[in-house]
């Protein structure tokens, strides 16, 4: 019976979704607040019901109702408890109905912090999310229901995929859905901006604190996903240039080009027509990403097997979104622009080429993830670009960016002075250059690390210059205002994550060899001592577990214990182990015995040592705070609308720069 | 007709963009020809169609009873089928968790004589799951080989 009140639920849901995405926004075309006034209720509402169609899913999980099909699928009675939790979003249905819940999660929040806003305007952001919301709960409603019972029921399920029985499995998916639903509010914000024909940019100071937020989550689900790609997929690599990988990393880089548009927008008033595509842009290729993810139409190493009518299905509610909102910015950027004019040497500059790189490596990744599919329509054959292409063209487009990055904050709005960049080139350049020549001496003069030192120090002293500058220059207190010390985390961010990607990539040392018990391989300065595998059971699985203890000089390092473990339905998976460091990890995966049955004798193992690789998760988590940090500056929250607005828009100028 | 500032900053812009586009276009162009993988299988290489292409990829199903381990490498060798051809790989490394008897695979790789030397090999998460890609081609693959055949009858009587 439960599990049909679910469903009556998401039913409930969907008809109150209706009325949030059509009422309101017909409120505020015909200025009706009785109407506008439907918006909040029906998504309080809303939220409700799909918090309980969410919550009877996790209940049919803990309690094991085999009858329900999805939870047959995805679990068994030997699953522990809090994978059964994460179950609930290990495949297609629940992970939907965990998207339409986070939806109601950020409009809600909209809800409680929308008072200060317009009521039209207000009502008009409502509105916009409650369609994104209809869409999605008649996606699972009509072709992915959660609750679907199977009979006669069994007796014990099946299980949850065993890669995704991983402590970063539970958290990855609902961090990252966080970020991609997240973009659906900065979408909103601008929808609404085009539907109002507002002519003052204070949408785009309402917009930010959210697309920052957004961007943070994102950008940990993204961390999240790439730690447990290495932990768990026992390659030993953190970043696949897998169709998946680039279905978050798209909506990454549109997202991160945003919220520096963002900042040109709401401070100088230009680039507005820029701002309002990208926000389209960042969404639908969250949207874009949940199709690459469900729809299997792409060979992926995280592909499911699924139903075309869903597929069809995402891709006409893909084709409306972003269909009709280009139409709606065709009809209606043009009423928007405006902005302040600027000098070639300016910050506006500075973040337009950013921007626009950017924005480019984002269709760079687009280009090569859908390949296959252009290959497959134009008859080419069946084709794929592998992981090459983007490291060729990613580095490429970046550099610049690295570039410029520390000059980025000493950049003037409007007009810049070139004396302090040189002051700041010279500084920096002399700082990156004296620590590349002695990173040099321990690298072996490996160009790839020695370009990583060089980067991460250059980006470093430029954020630590303008941080000294900061200090000396402004009053206490004033020094580093939320918005400033967000920006400085996050750039310093990039600086820790260039120099773990370029450093892990030109040291990692990595050997498959065949040990037999008792012998040693030697790589990277350990040497790995492999001293056999033993039988090991855990709660639903059971393993071959290998010891291995690494040695330096004669002392031991760490002793490592590699599993091959084998779940239900004979289904194998490989469980590595890590000995983390700040400067190096030692990661071993077992291969298979050479003799399949003799598991006490010889195994082919993997063998990396990895430096520095830590640093890569290190920077996107310092990138992460720095988004945190700034969606909660006080000016963003402090009501100064009425008085701005009439300022800006009586300083607009119809000179908006090419977007 | 001379330029006022706003022109001119303009144009700037506007050649700006403009190389940096062209720039972009070539590099990714040429990143896509270096990059292009091809997907076969053993019938389709065996046919000839494979012989352009240095390197491509290899899909079908693992013969069962094919994988040989050696004595004392890392060394594999197993047989990749198709419907209507077979086709002998050679591989040194770890196979992938998934990767036994009847599974499909997808190998990178080229051809050295008659064998097909894989230098990626990659087995499916699910077990049940035969991506749709490799899918598609043995069944085209399949379809060719009867035209083939059937023409072939024509011909003989």
């Amino acid at each position: 019976m439960t599990p049909e009140l679910g469903q009556l639920a998401l039913v409930l849901a969907f008809l109150l979704a209706i009325a949030q995405g059509l009422l309101p926004l017909l409120g505020a075309w015909r200025g009706n607040r009785a109407l506008m006034a439907v918006a909040r209720p029906a998504a309080i509402g809303q939220a409700i019901f799909v918090a309980t169609a969410f919550l009877i899913l996790v209940w049919a999980f803990l309690h094991f109702d085999f009858s329900v099909r999805y939870v047959a699928d995805n679990s068994n009675l030997a699953l522990p408890w809090y994978y059964r939790i994460a179950a609930v979003w290990g495949a297609h249905e629940g992970s939907l109905l965990l998207w339409i819940l986070i939806l109601n999660l950020w409009t809600v929040a909209l809800a409680a912090f929308s008072h200060r806003l317009p009521d039209a305007f207000a009502a008009r952001v409502m509105g916009v999310m409650g369609l994104v919301s209809i869409g999605f709960l008649a996606f699972t409603l009509f072709t992915s229901d959660p609750f679907g019972r199977l009979l006669p029921m069994p007796v014990d399920g099946a299980d949850l995929n065993p890669v995704l029985q991983d402590p970063g499995m539970t958290f990855h998916p609902p961090v990252l859905y966080m970020g991609y639903v997240g973009f659906s509010v900065a979408f909103a914000f601008s929808i609404a901006a085009l539907l109002g024909g507002e002519v003052e940019q204070a949408w785009v100071r309402w917009a930010r604190p959210w697309t920052n937020a957004a961007w943070g989550f994102l950008t940990l689900g993204i961390v999240a996903g790439s730690w447990w790609a290495y932990a768990e997929l026992g390659w030993g690599g953190w970043w696949f240039w897998d169709p998946v990988e680039n279905a978050s990393f798209m909506p990454w880089l549109v997202g991160t080009a945003l919220i520096h548009a963002q900042a040109i927008t709401e401070k100088r008033g230009g680039l507005r027509a820029w701002t309002l595509l990208l926000s389209i842009f960042a969404f639908s290729l969250s949207l874009l990403g949940t199709f690459l993810v469900r729809s299997g139409v792409l060979t992926s190493v995280h592909a499911f097997a699924s139903d075309p009518r869903r597929g069809v299905f995402i891709l006409i509610f893909l084709t409306i979104v972003v269909g009709g909102s280009l139409l709606l910015y065709a009809l209606r950027a043009p009423k928007v622009a405006g902005g302040k004019p600027f000098n070639v040497v300016s910050r506006e500059t500075a973040l337009l080429i950013g921007n626009l790189l950017l924005a480019t490596a984002s269709a760079m990744v687009l280009l090569g993830t859908l390949f296959p599919l252009i290959g497959d329509a134009l008859h080419l054959g069946r084709i794929s670009v592998g992981p090459p292409y983007f490291g060729l063209l990613f580095p490429f487009l970046m550099a610049p960016v690295v570039l410029l990055l520390p000059f980025g904050p000493f950049l003037h709005w409007g007009k810049a002075d070139g004396g302090v960049l040189k002051q700041v080139a010279l500084r920096a350049g002399i700082a990156a250059a004296a620590c590349a020549i002695v990173a040099a001496f321990f690298v072996q003069g490996q160009l790839k690390a020695i370009v990583g030192v060089a980067s991460a120090v250059w980006i470093a002293v430029g954020v630590l210059l303008y941080a000294l500058r900061r200090w000396r220059d402004m009053p206490r207190g004033r020094r580093y205002p939320a918005e400033m010390a967000g920006m400085l985390l996050a750039h310093l961010g990039v600086g820790v994550f260039v120099v773990g990607v370029l450093m892990s990539e030109a040291l990692s040392v990595s050997h498959d060899v065949r040990l037999a018990p008792g012998r040693s391989a030697h790589v990277g300065g350990y040497d790995f001592r492999f001293d056999g595998v033993h039988r090991t059971v855990g709660p639903n699985w059971y393993a071959d577990q290998g010891v291995i203890t690494v040695m330096r000089h004669g002392a031991t390092v760490a002793t490592m214990r590699p599993q091959k473990r084998t779940y239900a339905h004979d289904q194998v998976q490989t469980e590595s182990a890590v000995d983390a460091g700040v400067f190096r990890d030692l990661y071993v995966a077992l291969g298979e015995p050479m003799d399949a049955n003799n598991i006490g004798g010889a195994w082919a193992l993997r063998l990396y040592y990895k430096p520095f690789v830590r640093w890569i998760w290190g920077g996107g988590v310092l990138m992460m705070l720095g988004g945190f940090v700034c969606a909660g500056d006080r000016r963003f929250r402090i009501k100064r609308i009425a008085a701005e607005t009439s300022a800006s828009a009586a300083t607009a100028s119809p000179q908006e720069s090419p977007a | 007709m001379p330029m006022n500032p706003t022109r001119k900053r303009r144009l700037t812009l506007v050649i700006v963009v403009a190389v940096a586009a062209a720039l972009a276009i070539g590099l990714v162009v040429y990143a896509l020809q270096q990059n292009m993988n091809y997907l076969f299988t053993p019938s389709q290489v065996q046919s000839g169609q494979a012989a352009q292409y240095k390197t491509f990829r290899l899909g079908g199903m693992v013969k069962a009873g094919s994988i040989q381990r050696s004595k004392h490498s890392l060394e594999v060798t197993f047989t990749v089928v198709d419907a209507d051809g077979a086709m002998p790989v050679e591989y040194t490394g770890i196979l992938p968790d998934l990767f036994r008897d009847n599974q499909s695979v997808i190998a990178t790789g080229h051809m050295d004589g008659a064998r097909f030397v894989a230098t990626e090999v990659l087995a499916k998460h699910d077990e049940t799951y035969m991506p749709k890609e490799l899918k598609d081609a043995m069944a085209k693959a399949h379809a060719q080989a009867k035209v083939k055949q059937a023409i072939a009858q024509d011909k003989s009587p």
